[in-house]
């Protein structure tokens, strides 16, 4: 009952920011929304016994992504309006259609489809899907460990890459 | 406990609103938030499958997608910072010539 009660009240919010990302003119809004619907998603992380996933989230998402983006709005400039008339031909319409076909095709699903996708699954939470650091590391230190040295050099060279491409200057200039 | 289809029908509609910004906004930010917004909702749906099926590989798979989205952000923020430099726009509209 509680998890349901977390599930509506964080759900609203994760819809109510993401809606704001996409309708707000200034882009600090935009990503304001956005602060939003990662915190309430950090919730509903919680609510499902993904503990490390959630503080994870919280960290480096709502903090060092966020504070990123900001830090380029605030570079670039918020006081341009962008232009809200469209110049590509037809293009909201199809994208009003697709998504009426989305939302249709799921709901139909969710109410006519059988929901049984996943036949193994039971009401149960044991021990092992509680998602605390210990329990994560155990699979990531071993099944994983290729994957995540591969995602410690991916994260060098994307760090290496920013610098490069923040420093380059034209050499005219 | 909150059935999992629920949550695949909040990170779906997360996902649509993400897909729909994105499709419809023009300012290269806006558009780059949208997409943080598709892989949230993406990392909600595996959460909530791993929790269903009783399985940590889920959480182990979202932990590489933050990892990989962050790596991104960082490479994708120093793109627009550098057109920004030569265009003083952060609009996709502007960038259509193939010019440099």
């Amino acid at each position: 009952m509680a998890e349901a009660l977390i599930f509506v009240v964080m759900g609203a919010g994760a819809l109510a920011g993401g809606v704001s990302v996409v309708v707000a003119r200034n882009p600090v809004y935009s990503a304001l929304g956005l602060l939003g619907t990662l915190l309430s998603v950090a919730v509903l992380y919680v609510a499902q016994l993904a503990h490390l996933v959630a503080a994870v989230q919280v960290i480096v998402y709502a903090g060092a992504v966020l504070t990123l983006f900001l830090f380029v709005i605030m570079l670039i400039g918020v006081d341009k309006e962008e232009r809200r008339d469209e110049t590509l031909p037809f293009q909201r319409w199809i994208v009003g259609g697709l998504a009426l076909v989305i939302i249709v095709f799921a709901t139909g699903l969710s109410l006519f489809g059988d929901f049984d996708w996943v036949p193994a699954a039971t009401a149960t939470v044991t021990e092992s899907t509680n998602g605390t650091v210990e329990a994560i590391a155990e699979p990531l230190f071993t099944d994983w460990v290729l994957a995540f040295e591969a995602t410690a050099l991916l994260l060098t060279i994307a760090a290496a890459g920013a610098i490069a491409l923040a420093h380059y200057r034209r050499r005219e200039a | 406990m909150v059935d999992p289809g629920w949550y695949m029908a909040l990170a779906a509609a997360l996902f649509l609103i993400g897909a729909l910004g994105l499709l419809v906004r023009r300012n290269a930010l806006v558009m780059f938030m949208c997409i943080e917004l598709m892989l949230n909702a993406v990392n909600l749906t595996l959460i909530s499958a791993g929790r269903a099926l009783n399985d940590l590989n889920g959480q182990v798979a979202v932990f590489f997608i933050l990892v990989v989205a962050a790596a991104e952000v960082v490479v994708g923020l120093a793109i627009i910072v550098a057109i920004f430099r030569l265009r003083s726009s952060a609009s996709v509209d502007e960038l259509s010539e193939l010019k440099g």
